[in-house]
C-alpha cells in the first residue's frame, strides 16, 4: 500500500487544480480547505472553491454570504507565504451570469425571466455539479491562481458532477420539445415513422399530465436557448478536457465506513476509466489506536478491578477503541485488495468540530502524515 | 432530563404509513428497514419502498438490485413477512399511461428515446407525484376478503433537505396541469400523507450538523402542516465516564495518577508513554461524549418521542439489522 506524498501534490508547480470528491458527509469540504490552507503557508496563491460549508467553517476562511466571487481569507496572525481565497458557490448566479454571457443583454433577459429557466436553475438535478464545474473552468481561465482546490456537491452519487453538463445538455437539446409541441415539424426523422401512432398520444398525454402552459414556456425557452447552446457545450467540452489534463489530480474522500467506501470504488473505478488521475483516498475520520495494549487485556482488567470506576472507564474505552480502529482497518484493507494501486492518506478524527484556521492547520499537518 | 419523551407512541401506533429521512449518512435505509423487520412482528406483512434508485435496500440485503415489483425480502420471527419494492419513475409513469392511454410497444420506445426522463425533467414535481402516487396505491391496495395487502407501509425518503418538497404534493402539482388523471389521483395522495395516518421519522447521529438539520426539518415539516414521527438516534455509543467526570477529562483534565494505581491494582504496570496514550484516548473520548450531551440537548428541542439505537461495531449485516429491530421493539415500536 502506497501513501500519498500531500506535500509534493502541493508543492509541485504543475499541479494546478485539485477536486476532492466522495459521497456526502465525509468531510470533503474541510479536506478542502485544510489542503488550501496548507497549500497557501507553503507559498502557492491559493482559492479554495467550496460549495456548502458548514457555517462555522465558512466563518473561519471570513466567507458570511454567498459572494460567487473569491474573496481573499485575511484572519489576524495569517500571514501565509502564498495567499488564500476562498469562495462559496451561488449556483443560480453562476448560471444567470453564463446565460447573460452566452445570450446577449436583450434575449438575456427574455430567458431569466422564463418561468421554466427558474426550475431548470434551481431544481433540476445536476445543475449544481454542473455549475460548480463552470465556476472552475472560470476560475482556471482567469489564471489569477496557480493552485485550484475544488469541493464537490453532495451528490446522490459521487459520480453525478461528471454527467451533470451531459445531463444537462440533452435535456435542453430541444429535440424532444420540438417533438412535444409539434410532431410535424421534426419531419424526417427515421424513429419518428416508428412510434409515430404512439407517440401523438404520448405527446398528448404528458401534456394533459404536465399542462399546456408548463409546454409553452419551455418551448419559448428552448427556441431562446438553441443559439446559445453550442457556447454552453464548447464550456462544458473545455472543462472536462481541464479535468482530464496533467495538472489535474482527483483525491477521493472516504470515512472509514462501508457505505463511503462503496461510493468510493465507484469512483476510482469511473476515474480510471475516464482517464482522469486519480492522486489517492483519503481515509478521513480514523481512529487509530493510541496506547500499546490489546483489548482483550483491557477488557480482562476492567473485569478485575473493583471500586476503581476512572480506570475501568479508560480501560472500556479503550477496547472499544481497538475493536473500531480494527474494523476501519479491514474495511481499508478490503478497499485496498481491490484497488491495490490507489495511494492512500489517512486523517484521524480532530476530537471537536472545526471551526477556526487553527483546526484546518491541524488537519493539513494530518493528510501531510 | 435530555430525552422528553422515550419510546414509541400509541399515536404512532395508529400511523400505518411511516417515511424515514435523515442527513446523508444518518443510515435513513439502515433504519428504515429495521423499522420495516420491527413492524412485521407478529405475523404482519410490511412493505419496504425505495424511492431514490440506490438500490440500498437490496445492498443491505445482500441480495440482486430490486425489480419494480413487490417480492419478499426478509422473514421475521412469528410469521411476519417483509417485501420490498423499489419505485422506478420511468416505469410508474409509464404504467399510468397504459392505464389511461393505450401506448403499446410505443412506450417502450419513448423510454428508450429519453422521453420520460424529459417529461420529468420539464416537470421536476411529476417525479414526486409519481412516487407518492405508487406509495398510497400500495398503502390502499385490499385482499379479496376486503383486508389492507400491508398492515404498514415502510418508505426509505430522500434526505431531510428534500423531504418536505417531496412530500408537499400540493406544491408540486402547480406544475401540473389542472385536470387529468394524475391531478385526480393526487388529491387522495395530499389526504393520505397530512393524515394521522402517515408518520414522518427523523434518522440522525448525535453530531452537531445531523441534529441541526433534524430540528430543521422538524419545523418544515410543521410548516408544511405533515406529521413529524419518532426522532431515530443511530449508533449510539455507551458512555464509559462516570458523568461526573466527563467535563474535567473533556476539558483535558484526567487523574493521571488515580488512573495508575487503578490500573496497578488489576496487575496492570503499563510504561508512561502508554498511561499518556491512555489518558490522550480518555480525553478524546469525553470530548466526543461532552458534545454527544450537547447533541441531545439540542434534539430536545424537536419534542418529539425519541429512541435510540447502538452503534454495531461489526458493521450492518442481516443479523445486525434483526438486532436493530429488537432494539426499536424494545423501545415500543408497534402497530
Amino acid at each position: 500500500m502506497t501513501t500519498i506524498d500531500i506535500d509534493a501534490l502541493l508543492d509541485d508547480p504543475e499541479s494546478r487544480v485539485i477536486v476532492c470528491c466522495g459521497s456526502g458527509g465525509v468531510g470533503k469540504t474541510t479536506t478542502a480547505a485544510a489542503l488550501a490552507l496548507r497549500a497557501a503557508e507553503r507559498g502557492r496563491q491559493t482559492v479554495v472553491l467550496t460549495i456548502d460549508p458548514a457555517r462555522r467553517l465558512a466563518q473561519a476562511l471570513g466567507l458570511r454570504e454567498l459572494g460567487n466571487h473569491p474573496k481573499q481569507v485575511q484572519v489576524e496572525g495569517f500571514e501565509p507565504k502564498g495567499e488564500l481565497w476562498a469562495m462559496m458557490l451561488d449556483m443560480r448566479r453562476t448560471f444567470d451570469d453564463m446565460v447573460r454571457v452566452h445570450a446577449g443583454p436583450e434575449r438575456a433577459e427574455q430567458l431569466l425571466q422564463n418561468p421554466f429557466y427558474q426550475t431548470i436553475s434551481t431544481s433540476f438535478s445536476g445543475t449544481q455539479e454542473y455549475m460548480a464545474m463552470e465556476k472552475l473552468g472560470q476560475l482556471a481561465a482567469t489564471g489569477e491562481w496557480d493552485l485550484i482546490i475544488v469541493d464537490t456537491p453532495p451528490s446522490r452519487s459521487a459520480l453525478d458532477f461528471l454527467d451533470a453538463p451531459t445531463r444537462l445538455s440533452s435535456a435542453l437539446d430541444g429535440r424532444m420539445i420540438r417533438l412535444l409541441t409539434g410532431p410535424a415539424k421534426a419531419g424526417g426523422w427515421g424513429l419518428r415513422k416508428v412510434v409515430n401512432a404512439g407517440f401523438s398520444m404520448f405527446a398528448k398525454a404528458v401534456s394533459t399530465i404536465i399542462g399546456g402552459q408548463l409546454l409553452t414556456d419551455a418551448s419559448a425557452f428552448m427556441q431562446a436557448f438553441d443559439s446559445m447552446f453550442g457556447g454552453f457545450r464548447e464550456r462544458a467540452r473545455k472543462t472536462a478536457e481541464l479535468l482530464r489534463s496533467s495538472g489535474t489530480s482527483f483525491l477521493v474522500v472516504a470515512a472509514p465506513e462501508p457505505d463511503a467506501l462503496r461510493e468510493a470504488s465507484y469512483f476510482v473505478e469511473r476515474l480510471s476509466s475516464e482517464s482522469m488521475p486519480l492522486a489517492g483516498l483519503i481515509a478521513n475520520r480514523t481512529h487509530p489506536v493510541l496506547a500499546k495494549l490489546s483489548g482483550g487485556e483491557a477488557l480482562a482488567a476492567a473485569e478485575s478491578l473493583q471500586n476503581a470506576p476512572l480506570a475501568e472507564a479508560v480501560l472500556r474505552l479503550h477496547a472499544d477503541r481497538v475493536s473500531l480502529a480494527a474494523r476501519e482497518e479491514r474495511l481499508l484493507a478490503r478497499f485496498t485488495r481491490a484497488h491495490p494501486e490507489v495511494a492512500l492518506a489517512r486523517v484521524p478524527a480532530l476530537a471537536g468540530d472545526v471551526h477556526d484556521l487553527e483546526g484546518l492547520r491541524e488537519i493539513g499537518v494530518k493528510l501531510a502524515g | 432530563m435530555t430525552t422528553p419523551h422515550a419510546g414509541w407512541t400509541d399515536e404512532l401506533a395508529r400511523a400505518r404509513l411511516h417515511f424515514v429521512t435523515g442527513k446523508g449518512g444518518t443510515g435513513k435505509t439502515t433504519l428504515a428497514a429495521a423499522l420495516g423487520l420491527a413492524l412485521a412482528r407478529e405475523g404482519r406483512r410490511v412493505l419496504l419502498i425505495e424511492v431514490e434508485g440506490r438500490q440500498g435496500i437490496a445492498q443491505l440485503f445482500d441480495t440482486e438490485p430490486l425489480p419494480y415489483a413487490e417480492q419478499r425480502i426478509a422473514a421475521v420471527p412469528g410469521g411476519g413477512e417483509l417485501r420490498a419494492l423499489h419505485i422506478d419513475v420511468e416505469a410508474a409513469l409509464l404504467e399510468y399511461f397504459e392505464m389511461f392511454y393505450n401506448l403499446g410497444f410505443a412506450g417502450r420506445t419513448l423510454r428508450r428515446m429519453g422521453a420520460i426522463e424529459f417529461a420529468t425533467t420539464l416537470a421536476p414535481g411529476l417525479r414526486d407525484v409519481l412516487l407518492t402516487g405508487k406509495i398510497k396505491e400500495c398503502v390502499g391496495r385490499t385482499e379479496s376478503d376486503g383486508r389492507h395487502t400491508y398492515d404498514a407501509v415502510v418508505v426509505d425518503s430522500p434526505p431531510t433537505g428534500r423531504v418536505v418538497k417531496f412530500l408537499d404534493v400540493t406544491k408540486a402539482l402547480t406544475d401540473l396541469a389542472k385536470t387529468g388523471p394524475i391531478r385526480g389521483q393526487a388529491d387522495g395522495v395530499v389526504r393520505l400523507l397530512h393524515s394521522g395516518e402517515t408518520a414522518v421519522h427523523l434518522a440522525t447521529l448525535l453530531e452537531e450538523m445531523p441534529v441541526r438539520e433534524t430540528v430543521e426539518a422538524v419545523a418544515e415539516l410543521d410548516g408544511a402542516d405533515l406529521r413529524p414521527g419518532a426522532v431515530l438516534v443511530n449508533r449510539v455509543r455507551p458512555p464509559r465516564l462516570p458523568a461526573r467526570s466527563v467535563t474535567a477529562a473533556a476539558d483535558g483534565r484526567v487523574d493521571a495518577s488515580r488512573v495508575r494505581s487503578g490500573l496497578a491494582s488489576a496487575g496492570l504496570k503499563l510504561a508512561d508513554d502508554t498511561l499518556d496514550a491512555l489518558v490522550e484516548e480518555t480525553v478524546e473520548h469525553a470530548v466526543r461524549v461532552a458534545a454527544e450531551q450537547r447533541a441531545r440537548e439540542q434534539l430536545a428541542e424537536a419534542d418529539l418521542p425519541t429512541l435510540e439505537l447502538p452503534d454495531l461495531t461489526d458493521g450492518v449485516d442481516v443479523a445486525a439489522l434483526y438486532d436493530l429491530a429488537e432494539a426499536l421493539t424494545d423501545q415500543g415500536v408497534r402497530l
